[in-house]
Parts: C-alpha cells; sequence; structure tokens
C-alpha cells in the first residue's frame, strides 16, 4: 500500500472524481520536475485501470490534430469523455516551443467532458516528451473512456508511443513515397490502423494499395493474426472516413480484449519499457545531480586507466563503492 | 533534481478578428526567448480562451487585437476572475488607439502594446510579468 500525505490524498480524490483543474496543476509540477511527486504517482497508477490509450502519430501536416478533432467528436457523440495529450517540439536552441495542436480543436474547446492538454517535447527525441509516461499515469487514473495521445510530427524512426498506446493510429497523406517506402522498417511496422488522411488527392487511391500490400506482408505476433490492420481513407477537415476509424479503433480494442493474453503480451512489454524509463531517470538524477552517487573521487581511477567505466557501471548498479 | 522553469503562454486573436500576422510574430519572438506558446489562433470566444488557460495552465495570455474588439479583451480579463484563474495575466497588442490603452489598464490588462511597440520590450514584459523578472535563459 501506498501512504500517502492528507495533500496528496485530497488531489488523489479529485482527480478520480475528474477534476480537470487538478489534473491541469500536477501535469505542471511534473514538467516542472518537482521532487517528492513519487508517492502520489504511485498511488495513481494503482488507481487507473483499463487500457484505453490511442496514440496518433505520422509526419508534420499528415492532419494528425485535424483528425483528432474529428475523432473527438465522434467519440462524444457515442458519450465518451476525453482527453487529449498533444506533444509539439521544443526548439533545441532556446527550450521555446509553439503547441499548434490545440488550435485544431477548437470545436471542443468548450466542452467539458473534453480535456485537451498540449506539451512540448523537451529535448525528447522518440516522439514524446520526457514526462509523457508520468502524464499517462495521471489521466489513465482519471474517468476518461479514451485517452489520446498526439506525437510530435514523426519520420521514420520516431516509435516511442508504442510503448504508450494499447492502440496506435499512423497517419500519412498521399504522394508520401512509392512501395519501397511503405516496406521501410520503423514506424510503418507499429500500427494498429492505418490512416490516408486528405484521401481527395487523386493519388489516395494508389497510396491505399500500397499500404495494404505492405501490411498483408507485415510481422505479427502469435495470437494476434486475425488482426490484419485496416488502412481507412480520411479527410479530416470535413470527416470524411472518421466514423469508420473510430469503429476500427473500437473493433481494435475489442480484438485486444478477445485475447487476453495478447493484450497482457503487449502490456507488459508497455510496462517493460515503463519500468526502464523510470531506472533511467532515477539514475541520472543520482548520477547527474550535484549530490554526487558518482563523485569525482569515483571517477579518477577510470580517468587514470586503473579501472573502466564498464566495471565503474556495474558496481554502481550493484550498490559497491 | 533540477527543476525547470520554462515559462508557458497562450497567444490568441479573439472574437471575429482574423488578422494572424501579429500574433504569429509575437508568438515566434516568444519561442525564440525560450517560452513555450500554446497558440490559439482564430475565432477564439473568452470562454474558449479561459478553457485553454485552466487546461494548459499558463501563467500569462497575449491577445493581438486589430478589430476594435477591445471590450471582449476586458470580458477575458472578467471571466478569468470568475473562474479563479486571476493569476493568468492578460497582455494585449495591436492597433489600440492612446486613450484606450489607459481605459484597458484600468479594466485588468497588464499591460497593452500598441503600434511601433518593439520586439523587445515584449518579451521583457512576458517575462517580467511572469516570474517576477527571475526567468533567464
Amino acid at each position: 500500500m501506498v501512504q500517502l500525505s492528507a495533500k496528496d490524498q485530497l488531489i488523489l480524490d479529485a482527480l478520480t472524481s475528474g477534476c480537470v483543474r487538478t489534473c491541469a496543476r500536477l501535469i505542471s509540477r511534473i514538467e516542472r520536475g518537482e521532487p517528492g511527486l513519487v508517492e502520489l504517482l504511485r498511488a495513481l497508477y494503482m488507481a487507473g485501470g483499463s487500457e484505453k490509450i490511442i496514440g496518433i502519430t505520422g509526419p508534420p501536416g499528415a492532419g494528425k490534430s485535424s483528425l483528432v478533432a474529428k475523432v473527438i467528436g465522434v467519440l462524444r457523440r457515442r458519450g465518451n469523455r476525453v482527453a487529449v495529450l498533444a506533444v509539439d517540439p521544443s526548439s533545441p536552441f532556446t527550450g521555446g516551443a509553439i503547441l499548434g495542436d490545440r488550435l485544431r480543436m477548437i470545436g471542443h474547446a468548450t466542452d467539458p467532458e473534453v480535456f485537451i492538454r498540449s506539451m512540448a517535447s523537451r529535448g525528447r527525441l522518440g516522439g514524446l516528451a520526457k514526462k509523457a509516461g508520468d502524464v499517462l499515469t495521471v489521466l489513465s487514473a482519471m474517468p476518461w473512456d479514451f485517452i489520446i495521445v498526439e506525437t510530435v510530427g514523426t519520420g521514420q524512426s520516431e516509435t516511442e508511443i508504442m510503448h504508450y498506446a494499447a492502440v496506435v493510429v499512423l497517419v500519412q497523406t498521399p504522394m508520401a513515397g512509392d512501395d519501397v517506402q511503405a516496406a521501410k522498417a520503423g514506424i510503418n511496422e507499429i500500427s494498429d490502423i492505418y490512416v490516408v488522411n486528405k484521401s481527395d488527392h487523386p493519388d489516395a487511391d494508389r497510396f491505399r494499395r500500397q499500404l495494404e500490400a505492405m501490411v498483408g506482408l507485415g510481422l505479427r505476433l502469435e495470437g494476434d493474426r486475425l488482426w490484419r490492420p485496416p488502412v481507412v481513407k480520411t479527410q479530416s477537415l470535413v470527416g470524411e472516413g472518421v466514423d469508420e476509424l473510430v469503429d476500427q479503433i473500437g473493433q481494435r480494442f475489442r480484438t485486444l480484449a478477445e485475447s487476453p493474453e495478447l493484450s497482457r503480451q503487449r502490456f507488459r512489454h508497455r510496462l517493460r519499457h515503463r519500468v526502464v524509463e523510470i531506472v533511467r531517470e532515477m539514475l541520472e538524477r543520482d548520477i547527474q545531480s550535484g549530490n554526487g552517487m558518482l563523485p569525482d573521487s569515483r571517477l579518477e581511477p577510470v580517468l587514470a586507466r586503473e579501472k573502466d567505466p564498464y566495471e565503474l557501471a556495474r558496481e554502481f548498479l550493484s550498490g559497491g563503492t | 533534481m533540477q527543476v525547470s522553469e520554462r515559462i508557458k503562454v497562450i497567444i490568441s486573436m479573439i472574437g471575429l478578428d482574423g488578422h494572424t500576422m501579429g500574433a504569429e510574430v509575437v508568438a515566434r519572438l516568444l519561442r525564440d526567448a525560450g517560452i513555450e506558446v500554446v497558440y490559439l489562433g482564430v475565432n477564439q470566444t473568452p470562454e474558449m480562451i479561459v478553457q485553454a488557460a485552466m487546461h494548459e495552465d499558463v501563467e500569462a495570455i497575449g491577445i493581438s487585437s486589430h478589430a476594435s474588439n477591445y471590450n471582449q479583451v476586458v470580458e477575458l480579463v472578467e471571466l478569468l476572475e470568475k473562474n479563479d484563474l486571476k493569476h493568468v495575466k492578460v497582455f494585449c497588442g495591436g492597433n489600440i488607439p492612446k486613450h484606450k490603452v489607459v481605459e484597458l489598464k484600468d479594466k485588468g490588462i497588464a499591460e497593452v502594446f500598441p503600434p511601433g511597440s518593439s520586439g523587445k520590450k515584449i518579451v521583457e514584459t512576458f517575462l517580467n510579468g511572469t516570474r517576477g523578472g527571475k526567468w533567464s535563459n
């Protein structure tokens, strides 16, 4: 059991009953890297539950945010409460950012059953932000029916979303390359559902066929052979194809629910990644920070080449001196 | 642990004001000063901006006004107060006549940037207004 302070208990209660204001403030504290949040996050994980995270990824300008706006619309019509975490890149020079996802979603700007939070990537390169895992722990503890995570505009190798979302949707556009591009490893492989957005383009059907051919060859986990990732054509500005996309997302959640072993396998994979992420963060804090778990004196022998950094790392991990 | 002092603000138009260039230039200036800018664009009502301010937990809101719709900026300030978001400062810029500048400041707008305001001054005002000048790049 996690023992919480009275203050944290209040926050936990507010979140589990859906208080958006509390959620917004806590996300800021997480983003600031405020110390002392671990106990609360532990309790939030325990309070969280059903897997309901949808990842939306794809290259810049493909229409991810506009599509998310329309997906929210369909989910709301079907009676769901929705939270969105939308990540945009930070400047490598100043750390500043233009967070421009929310403006595509203004149709839901005053809906009390929709929460939208923009987040800057702050130097993280995988398509999300360093604190995305903690933020999703918060959102998962709240009574949202679905949580949508929109990545930064991705390239071929930003596949981090697969470690966070239960269902991944890859949004692309026509003219995005030929069948060899579609066959390349990386982001093409991680998706449960493929979207060809801006499908009023004359090249849309050719691109859809290429994707379908590539998906047909796909490598899938044992127990997941029945799911052939569908390719859905959409026009996010007018909402064309979005009902079908939401149907397919729902269908994917159902197939996963009907294959408990497969779901657990995917969940275990995400958890393993999450634990590594937490360990990495703890180590970074212990090693890099001024309080010096790795003081100069321990580095000296390596500097003098009496010891190697691999041995020092092993000692550090096993807690030796 | 290192605590990040990153500042987050909203830049938006309000009402039926379609003149985006000023807001986009200011958003870029703030970005280049290390600020995280939630850019809301056009067709925003005071209610929408208040909800965005609450969701995004921003420290300040910058409104670009080129359509004489000052009363909506005042409405925004009042609505923030009603929603327990009084700590969120509202700045405003655009083709705003001098006598209006005084009036807007009287009604709680933290600073007004008339035509000719320098980018440096705008950035400094945002930085000083949010973290009491403690912020550094």
